[in-house]
C-alpha cells in the first residue's frame, strides 16, 4: 500500500536495471519479458538484430528462428498465436510486401496468443530498394501501429503491444525506423513474465477465412477500430504536452525528438499510435491552438486524416515527403513556416569529393562471377544481395534489379519479349531460397532460354551474415538439415546443372559460356564462401612486383579494395600495389595479371 | 620519427566539457568500414553513461562492413533529444581516416570544435578508375594548412603507424581514444577501465600501450611545430597519343581483345577482324597487346619512353 506522499515522490518508472540498448535490442528484450514463446523473421536491414538478439535469451523461454522469407515467418507467428502463445514476427518494410497476403487476412482472424509484427522502415534508404511507409499497411489492414520515439519507448510500446493485441483481438504493428533501430540509449528493463498458456480455440468462423466467415469478420474489424480509437485517446502512450507557444505540433515516433530538439518548449501532441487516430482528441488539440503542424517522416498519413476531419493543418508544405528527417530538416521546415529565425549561414568547409560507396570485399567470391558475366556479353537480370554492388564501376555486371527473387522472373520476361542478347539471371543463395524457387519452376515450365547463375556464398551476407536453410545451421547456431541445391534444382525440372568454384576464373568463364549456349534453363552454381561471414577468411596476401608492373590496370578492373595505385608510374599510369592488411589472397588479381607479376608476398623481415 | 603533425598547435587549454553540462556534448566519430569506429563510440557512450549522463549513440550500419563510410554520433548530457548531431554542432570530430575526416569537417563547430584525425589514407577503388595517362587519384588533396585555417584546434596523428609499431594495426582506434581522452574530462582510470573492458583479453597490453601513446602524443603535439603531410609523386610522362597496329592476317577472330578492352573501343569488322572503332577512347593501356594470343596487336605511344624498351 502506498500512502499518498509516497506515490507523489515515487519516480514514474520503478527504478530497475538500466541498460544501454539499441532500439532493436530493446524490442527483443520487451518481447522476451512479455513472455513471447515463438519468434520468426527473415533478415533485412534495419530489423535483423531483433531476432539475433532474441536468440540470446534462453532456449527454454522461446523458440526463435530464421524463416525462408517474411511470409513464412508471419505464418509461423500466426500459427503460434493460433496455438495460444504470444508470438513475434520482425521484418524490414519491404518484407511486409512479401508477407502482405497473410497479413491482410490475419487482421480478420485476430489473435489467440498476442501477436506483434515489428516492421522497420528505412527513411533515407540507407540499405534498401525503396522507402515505403509501412503505416499505410496498418491503415489498409485496419490494425494499430505503435510508433516509439526512442529505445525506452521501443521497449515499453512492444510490451504494451501484447496487451493491446490480446485485449482487442488484433495483431499489432510496432513500427521502427533505421534511426531508432540502430540508436543506443539507456533503457530501464524488467523481468520476464510467464503468461498463462492459452489453448487452441476451435472456432472455424474466426480461424477459417471462407467468404461466409470473412464477411462477418470484416464488420468485426471495423468495430474493433472504433474501440481502439477510444482507447488510444486516453492511453498513456498518447501525450498532450502544453508549452508556451500559440501553435501546436502533432507528431509521432522518431520525429518527436527532432521536434523537441528544435522547439523544446512547444505545445506538442505526441501520438503513441499513428493509426487509428483518436478523432475527438485531435479536434480538441487543434481547437486549442492557432496553427497546427504535423511533423511526420515520409507519408502524410496523420496530416491527411486530420485534414479529412475538416481541420486546417500544415505539414508536408514544410517537411519533405522523401528522405530521412534530422534536426536540420525539421528546423528548416519551421524556419520556412516563419516560426523560427533562419540560422546564420555557416561559412562551411567544402571538402573535395571522395567517392566511397560500399564495395565487394577483397576476395569476395562474387567478383570473379561478375567478371565472367560481364565478359559473356549477356543481358543480366540481377537480384538483391551483396552482389548487387557489382552494378557499379568497374564490374558493371548488372542490368536490372527489382526485388528479392525478381531476377529469374525478369529473365523469363526478357527472353519471351525477344531480347537479342543471351540472358543471364544472377541470384544469391539466400535470395534463391526466399523467392527464387517458384520463379525457377516458372522458367522450366514455360521453357525459357535463360542461364541462371546461383551465387552460393553459404550465407545471407548483405544483412551481416545470417544462417539460412542452405548453411546447415539454425539461428541459434545449432546444426540443421542443409538444402542440396543440385538436387533441388533438378527436381524443379532443370536438365543442365553444374557447380563451379568462382575463384577459378577461367573455369567460371568456360562454364558460363556453356550454360548460355544450352537451349533452355541452365543453372550454374558458383560455390565459394563469403570471406566475411560466418568466418573471416584471411590467407597469405599477394604482392605486386612493382618493378615489373606495366600499369595496364587489368587487375584494377576487378574493383578489389585491396588494390590501389602506388606512387610509381609507368607510361603515364600508376603502377598498382596491394594493401596486405586487406588482401585475403584469393589470387584473382594474379589470374588476370597480364604479365604475371602478382605473387604471394614474401613476409617482411621483422626485427 | 613518424610523420606526425599537429595542424594547429594550440597553446590554450583543451575545450573540456563542463561537469555540469547544460547542453548536450556532441562527438562525431567517422572512418571506413572495418576500422573500429563503433568501438570508439561504444567506449565513449559507456563512459558518459557511467557518469550519469543521458547518452544517445547513433550509427547506420548495414553497408558499413563493405568498405563504405561509417559514422557514429555520440551525444551526452543531462537531456538529449535528437540522436544525430546537426551540421556545425559537433564539439569533437574523431576521424580514423584522412579523407573521411575532411568529409565530415563541416559538422564541427568552427569556433570551439576539436578535430583529431588519423593521417591514414584508405584510397577507395573508385579513386583509381581513370586509365587516362596522367590521371590523378580522386582522393583528397587538401593540405594541413587549409584544415588548420578552418578549425580552431586540429591534430593530424599517424595513429595507424603508431599502432603498427606496437605490433597491432587494429589498435589505431585506441590510439585515437587516447588522443580523445585529453579533450574530455573523464578521469584516466575511468578511461583505462572502460577501454580494457571493450577490447579482447589477449590484446589488453597492446591496447593500453596504444592508449598511452595517443594521450601522450597530443600533449607533445601541443608544443611541437606543425609539419605537413607527405607529398605525392607526379607522373613521369603523359603527353602521348596511343596508336594501334593490328596485323589482320594474324587475327583469328577470337574476340578476346574486344571483350576485355576496358574502354570498349575494339570491335570485329565484317570480316571478323579486330578493329579500333573508338580511337578517342583508347588510353593505350596495352591490355589488348598483352592479351592477344597471336600477337596481332601492337600499341604504339607517340612519345615512347626508354622505360618501355627496358621492360621488353
Ligand atoms: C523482401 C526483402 N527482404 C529482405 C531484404 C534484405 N536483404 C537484402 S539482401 C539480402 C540477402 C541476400 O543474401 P544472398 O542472396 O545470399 O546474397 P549475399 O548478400 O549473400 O551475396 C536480404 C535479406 C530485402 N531487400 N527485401
Ligand atoms: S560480405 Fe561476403 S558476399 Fe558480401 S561483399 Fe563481402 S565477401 Fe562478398
Ligand atoms: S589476391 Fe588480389 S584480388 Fe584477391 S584479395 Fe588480394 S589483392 Fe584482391
Amino acid at each position: 500500500m502506498h500512502t499518498p506522499w509516497q506515490a507523489a515522490t515515487a519516480p514514474l518508472r520503478e527504478p530497475k536495471e538500466l541498460r544501454p540498448l539499441t532500439g532493436n535490442e530493446a524490442i527483443a528484450r520487451a518481447a522476451w519479458e512479455a513472455g513471447v514463446r515463438v519468434a520468426a523473421a527473415y533478415p533485412g536491414t534495419p530489423s535483423t538484430e531483433i531476432l539475433e538478439n532474441l536468440a540470446t535469451y534462453p532456449v527454454e523461454d522461446l523458440h526463435a528462428q530464421w524463416s525462408t522469407n517474411e511470409k513464412v515467418a508471419l505464418d509461423v507467428a500466426i500459427g503460434a498465436s493460433f496455438a495460444g502463445s504470444r508470438s513475434l514476427c520482425a521484418m524490414k518494410h519491404v518484407g511486409l510486401n512479401v508477407a502482405a497476403d497473410a497479413f491482410m487476412t490475419l487482421t480478420y482472424i485476430g489473435v489467440n496468443g498476442g501477436l506483434v509484427l515489428v516492421v522497420c522502415d528505412d527513411p533515407g534508404i540507407h540499405s534498401s530498394q525503396n522507402e515505403q511507409d509501412s503505416r499505410y499497411y496498418a491503415k489498409l489492414a485496419t490494425i494499430p501501429v505503435l510508433e516509439p520515439s526512442d529505445a525506452q519507448e521501443a521497449y515499453e510500446f512492444t510490451k504494451l503491444a501484447y496487451e493491446i493485441s490480446e485485449q482487442f483481438d488484433t495483431p499489432v504493428m510496432v513500427r521502427s525506423t533505421t534511426r531508432l533501430s540502430h540508436t543506443r540509449s539507456t533503457v530501464s528493463v524488467g523481468e520476464r513474465c510467464e503468461v498463462p498458456a492459452r489453448v487452441f480455440l476451435e472456432q472455424p468462423s474466426k480461424n477459417v477465412m471462407i467468404p461466409a466467415h470473412a464477411r462477418g469478420r470484416h464488420v468485426a474489424v471495423l468495430q474493433r477500430e472504433d474501440k481502439l480509437k477510444d482507447y488510444l485517446a486516453t492511453a498513456a502512450i498518447t501525450s498532450w504536452e502544453n508549452g508556451d507557444s500559440s501553435f501546436g505540433i502533432i507528431t509521432a515516433g522518431t520525429c518527436y525528438p527532432y521536434v523537441r530538439e528544435v522547439l523544446p518548449n512547444a505545445t506538442v501532441l505526441k501520438l503513441g499510435a499513428s493509426w487509428p487516430l483518436p478523432e475527438t482528441l485531435l479536434r480538441d488539440f487543434c481547437a486549442s491552438v492557432e496553427r497546427v503542424f504535423v511533423v511526420e517522416e515520409l507519408e502524410p498519413i496523420i496530416e491527411k486524416e486530420i485534414a479529412s476531419l475538416g481541420i486546417k493543418v500544415e505539414g508536408k508544405r514544410f517537411f519533405p515527403r522523401a528522405g530521412e528527417f534530422s534536426p536540420e530538416v525539421v528546423r528548416a521546415g519551421f524556419v520556412q513556416a516563419g516560426l523560427l529565425p533562419a540560422p546564420p549561414s555557416l561559412n562551411a568547409w567544402v571538402p573535395e569529393p571522395v567517392v566511397r560507396p560500399p564495395v565487394l570485399c577483397a576476395g569476395c567470391p562474387h567478383t570473379s562471377s561478375y567478371m565472367a558475366v560481364r565478359a559473356s556479353g549477356a543481358r543480366v537480370a540481377g537480384d538483391i544481395g551483396c552482389y548487387t554492388l557489382a552494378v557499379l564501376d568497374p564490374l558493371r555486371g548488372i542490368d536490372t534489379c527489382v526485388a528479392m527473387g525478381s531476377s529469374i522472373g525478369n529473365a523469363v520476361g526478357m527472353a519471351k519479349a525477344g531480347e537479342t542478347k543471351p540472358i543471364v539471371a544472377t541470384i544469391g543463395d539466400s535470395t534463391f531460397l526466399h523467392a527464387g524457387i517458384p520463379a525457377l519452376i516458372d522458367a522450366v515450365y514455360n521453357q525459357a532460354d535463360i542461364a541462371v547463375l546461383l551465387l552460393d556464398n553459404h550465407i545471407t551476407a548483405m544483412t551481416g551474415g545470417q544462417e539460412h536453410p542452405g548453411t546447415g545451421k539454425t539461428l541459434r547456431g545449432e546444426p540443421a538439415p542443409r538444402v542440396d541445391y543440385e538436387a533441388l534444382i533438378r527436381a524443379c525440372g532443370v536438365q543442365w546443372v553444374r557447380t563451379i568454384d568462382s575463384y577459378d576464373l577461367a573455369g567460371t568463364h568456360q562454364a558460363l559460356r556453356e550454360a548460355i549456349a544450352y537451349r533452355g534453363v541452365a543453372v550454374l552454381i558458383s560455390n565459394r564462401p563469403c570471406v566475411l561471414d560466418p568466418i573471416k577468411i584471411k590467407g597469405p596476401p599477394l604482392e605486386v612486383k612493382t618493378s615489373e608492373c606495366t600499369a595496364c590496370q587489368s587487375c584494377m578492373n576487378l574493383g578489389c579494395p585491396a588494390l590501389t595505385w602506388s606512387d610509381e608510374w609507368f607510361e603515364g599510369r600508376h603502377r598498382v600495389k596491394i594493401d596486405p592488411a586487406l588482401c585475403i589472397g584469393c589470387t584473382l588479381c594474379a589470374q588476370v595479371c597480364t604479365i604475371d607479376c602478382i605473387k604471394i608476398a614474401t613476409p617482411a623481415v621483422t626485427s | 620519427m613518424n610523420e606526425q603533425s599537429n595542424i594547429a598547435a594550440s597553446t590554450r587549454e583543451p575545450v573540456a566539457f563542463n561537469a555540469a553540462l547544460a547542453e548536450p556534448f556532441n562527438v562525431l566519430i567517422v572512418g571506413v568500414g572495418g576500422q573500429g569506429v563503433i568501438m570508439v563510440s561504444k567506449v565513449l557512450a559507456s563512459l558518459a553513461q557511467a557518469h550519469g549522463f543521458e547518452v544517445k549513440q547513433s550509427e547506420v550500419h548495414g553497408m558499413a562492413k563493405r568498405g563504405g563510410t561509417v559514422f557514429s554520433h555520440v551525444r551526452f548530457g543531462p537531456k538529449v533529444w535528437s540522436p544525430t548531431i546537426a551540421k556545425g554542432e559537433a564539439d569533437v570530430l574523431i576521424a580514423l581516416e584522412w579523407a573521411e575526416g575532411l568529409r565530415w569537417l563541416p559538422h564541427l563547430r568552427r569556433d570551439t570544435g576539436v578535430f583529431i584525425c588519423d593521417t591514414k589514407r584508405i584510397v577507395p577503388p573508385f579513386a583509381c578508375r581513370s586509365r587516362r595517362p596522367g590521371a590523378p587519384m580522386r582522393y583528397s588533396t587538401e593540405t594541413a594548412e587549409q584544415v588548420s585555417a578552418y578549425v580552431s584546434e586540429a591534430y593530424a596523428i599517424d595513429a595507424t603507424r603508431m599502432a603498427e609499431e606496437l605490433g597491432n594495426d587494429r589498435a589505431a582506434n585506441v590510439v585515437l581514444l587516447g588522443a580523445l581522452s585529453t579533450v574530455l574530462e573523464f578521469s584516466l582510470p575511468e578511461w583505462e577501465r572502460t577501454v580494457t573492458s571493450f577490447v579482447p583479453k589477449k590484446t589488453i597490453a597492446v591496447n593500453t600501450a596504444a592508449f598511452e601513446l595517443g594521450r601522450n602524443w597530443i600533449a607533445e603535439a601541443k608544443t611541437a611545430p606543425p609539419s605537413d603531410m607527405p607529398a605525392r609523386s607526379a607522373p613521369t610522362q603523359t603527353n602521348y597519343t596511343p596508336r594501334l597496329e593490328i596485323t589482320d592476317a594474324w587475327c583469328k577472330s577470337c574476340e578476346i581483345c574486344v571483350k576485355l578492352c576496358p574502354e570498349h573501343c575494339l570491335e570485329l569488322d565484317a570480316d571478323r577482324i579486330a578493329k579500333l572503332v573508338a580511337p578517342e577512347k583508347c588510353t593505350g593501356c596495352r591490355l589488348c597487346e598483352w592479351l592477344c594470343p597471336d600477337f596481332a596487336i601492337r600499341v604504339h605511344l607517340d612519345a615512347e619512353q626508354p622505360a618501355l624498351e627496358a621492360a621488353r
